[in-house]
């Protein structure tokens, strides 16, 4: 091993031969091109031309069993949409759950990342555990609290232990919901964590330091510290869990049907019932639509939030 | 984001069109393959009997080769669909007895023909009939009972119903309310409103037909006014709500009131024929299988279970899928299939040799219920629909909605799809 006397310094100048400049400013487009062309021919296929499909399909009649060709019905569509009481229903459950979810299971996700951002025997084990349902496939996870949130299923005997008699969750209106969003977060909130650990550890110790030498309490070094460092952690949380958020399906799909009253339907699960069970494809791609609006439109929100942020 | 709905679905969709269709492509060319989807990739011995029936014919005659696919019963009917959008379906498969108006009409079946003298025979609940043409038949049925205890029933003063002589639809409150008030069971009674999908259209629309409403109106199939919305269907509606608010049964049953019943919980058990081992098993002689009450207008329960037709997509081999539908429709094989899948044959002749099923034996009751109350679910191809909206409904009226609007609601649904549907003419 010669190793030890080679000098770092030498690359500096000659490495690349003299005629590659010119050859080099063609050959990287080509190259470039045809490594586009996987992902470009993917995209196209199960992106762009359903989406084509989907304005298209929902101005029509189209249904996903019949011997009669869709339709052009006009609006519709999303008149009849527009007058359903499930609809405004799905939409409310929707934004609840995406305002409830955002800022709760990223604060929890940031809790936990802090907890384990720690250099300590065991943390490996714990980091494992909080992302292990992550891993889980949330079929398995929802089937799991399913028997959880029976009338006499584990977390009702365990409330019964202090004397509470807990309510049939997943069948009140009014816990089911609720019972989703806690499932929801008790998922995802490790993949999060994970997002926020790699943040955290970007943060160079000597910033800590500097801050307790000038006497910075916990809080402080959290707030002028921690905080500013994890800016663009902060966007990609911020955008990542309101997208899945939005798309809340599985578990309604599995657990409640939308059901009791209307009080866990969403967007997404609309869309499936319609589009599948219903076979009415043309009014599904309606609700794809109208979802898809609200999506961009809170994406363009939080893009134009977030940047001007940066600018100043 | 849209995407995120549509792409994995009609990803998955194709994928399993895609793989599955590779065969059934071929056979369409003409060298005499056939191939026979299934759903019972996951019922031993269902699908035994199914290779056995193929085997058989494929002895029988060097012209035809039938192949058995199976699958899964829950990708099952998205397959079908995927296969037939892609023109890619099987000559043969088998089918969920309510969808055979809407695949029939959607052109994914042909009509038997000349089958008519085999398959009067056949309880008239296990063959698919649509405007005056046979479709599919199915080698079972299976029959909904009131499941319950001699020894109790004595207990608390309750007649013991027979086919002849049910029970009214006071007298079985006036029992449940005796039970009930006994405190003994957790539940009187247990309609297992805990299940989904199919079950409750095919459970509890018999009894919204016993007070004397219907899912639509079945002489033209072209509206559900007045017949689920109407008096006799709010009766039900209220009769429904009120067994869940006067604590008669769960709002929402166990994760299985199959269980509940054997360890004692339950008094009365709304269950079909398959449970009948299990309960004599545990109860032996004291289980009873009861016709569900008389509301007013009859006991009725659900008919119809999985038959077998063929797809118009056979091309050179129609004749050959025509003679394997013949070939296996005899009653040898009605009364193998009705042994493997533990369930009422389809023929007469058929049920005097499965042991249990003969007049006197202790599954004959299955078949009586089965030939005497049974009610196919509306034959017309908006019944998938009417199914969604009809379970959506009665789960909404169960947890307390206003029932005249939710049925309000659900007729303006089913009428609006079938007249978007040019009433499926």
């Amino acid at each position: 091993m010669t190793t030890s006397t080679f000098k770092p310094a030498v690359p500096a100048q000659p490495a690349a031969p003299p005629a590659a400049p010119k050859r080099a400013g063609r050959r990287p487009g080509t190259v470039a091109f045809l490594m586009l062309v996987p992902a470009g021919v993917l995209i196209l296929t199960f992106l762009l031309v359903p989406i084509v499909l989907t304005f298209g399909l929902a101005f029509t009649n189209a249904r996903l069993i019949s011997p009669q060709p869709a339709r052009f019905i006009g609006f519709d569509n999303f008149v009849r949409l527009f007058d359903s009481d499930t609809f405004y229903a799905s939409l409310r459950n929707t934004l609840v759950f995406a305002i409830v979810i955002v800022p709760v299971q990223s604060a929890i996700a940031l809790g936990l990342a802090m907890l384990i951002n720690v250099k300590m025997r065991g943390v490996n084990f714990f980091r494992t555990i909080y992302f292990l349902p992550v891993v889980t496939s949330i079929v398995v996870v929802s089937i799991l609290w399913l028997f959880l949130y029976q009338p006499n299923g584990l977390i009702n005997a365990l409330l019964a232990n202090v004397g509470i008699q807990g309510p049939d969750w997943l069948g009140n209106p009014n816990t089911a919901l609720f019972a989703i969003i806690v499932l929801s977060i008790w998922q995802a909130v490790g993949f999060h964590m994970v997002i926020w650990l790699s943040g955290l550890q970007t943060i160079p110790g000597e910033l800590y330091e500097a801050a307790s030498i000038d006497g910075a309490n916990p809080w402080q070094q959290f707030a002028y510290v921690t905080w500013p460092g994890l800016r663009q952690t902060a966007i990609f949380i911020l955008i990542t869990i309101t997208i899945s958020a939005f798309a809340l399906f599985s578990q309604v799909n599995i657990m409640t049907q939308g059901g009791p009253l209307d009080a866990t339907t969403t967007l997404v699960f609309q869309a499936v019932r319609t589009g599948f069970q219903q076979q009415q494809t043309g009014y599904a791609a309606a609700i794809s639509l109208v979802f898809f609006v609200l999506v961009l439109v809170v994406s363009l929100i939080q893009r134009y939030l977030t940047r001007e942020k940066d600018a100043r | 984001m849209m995407l995120v709905a549509a792409v994995p679905l009609s990803l998955t969709a194709c994928a399993k069109g895609g793989s599955s269709s590779t065969s059934g492509n071929e056979e369409s060319g003409g060298g005499g393959t056939l191939t026979l989807w299934t759903h019972s990739a996951g019922n031993k011995n269902e699908l035994a009997s199914i290779k056995t029936i193929v085997d058989d014919f494929n002895a029988s005659q060097t012209k035809y080769k039938v192949e058995v696919q199976a699958f899964p019963q829950e990708s099952y009917n998205q397959s079908v669909a995927a296969a037939a959008a892609a023109k890619k379906l099987p000559c043969i498969l088998d089918i969920d007895g309510p969808n055979v108006p809407n695949w029939a009409w959607a052109g994914y079946l042909a009509p038997l023909e000349g089958m008519d003298d085999v398959l009067s025979k056949y309880l008239p609940s296990t063959v698919g009939k649509y405007k005056d043409k046979y479709y599919s038949y199915g080698y079972f049925d299976v029959a909904l009972n009131m499941t319950s205890r001699k020894s109790v029933l004595k207990k608390y003063g309750i007649r013991v119903p027979t086919v002849d002589e049910p029970w009214t639809g006071d007298e079985f409150m006036a029992g449940l309310k005796k039970i009930k008030d006994s405190g003994d069971f957790v539940n009187p009674l247990d309609l297992a409103t805990g299940s989904t999908g199919e079950w409750w259209p095919y459970a509890y629309s018999p009894l919204l037909q016993s007070f004397g409403g219907d899912l639509i109106n079945r002489n033209d199939y072209k509206s559900a006014e007045g017949v689920l919305n109407g008096d006799k269907a709010l009766a039900w509606a209220a009769w429904f709500r009120g067994l869940a608010t006067d604590k008669l049964m769960p709002l929402k049953s166990g994760a299985d009131p199959g269980k509940d019943f054997l360890n004692g919980k339950t008094a009365i058990l709304y269950n079909g024929s398959w449970g009948a081992a299990d309960g004599r098993k545990k109860f032996g002689d004291d289980i009873v299988f009861l016709p569900p009450p008389d509301f007013g207008n009859g006991p009725k329960i659900g008919g119809a279970s999985w038959q077998w037709g063929m797809s118009t997509n056979c091309g050179d081999n129609t004749a050959g899928a025509m003679e394997y539908m013949k070939f296996a429709s005899t009653d040898k094989y009605v009364a193998m299939f009705a042994t493997s899948a533990v369930a009422i044959p389809s023929t007469d002749a058929a049920a005097a040799t499965v042991k249990g099923y003969e007049t006197g034996g202790e599954n004959d009751i299955f078949r009586q219920l089965s030939k005497k109350f049974a009610v196919v679910r509306p034959v017309t191809p908006g019944y998938p629909f009417i199914a969604t909206e009809f379970t959506k409904t009665a789960q909404d009226i169960l947890n307390g909605a206003d029932p005249q609007k939710a049925l309000d609601q659900a007729v303006k649904n089913i009428d609006d799809n079938q007249e978007a549907n040019g009433f499926f003419e």
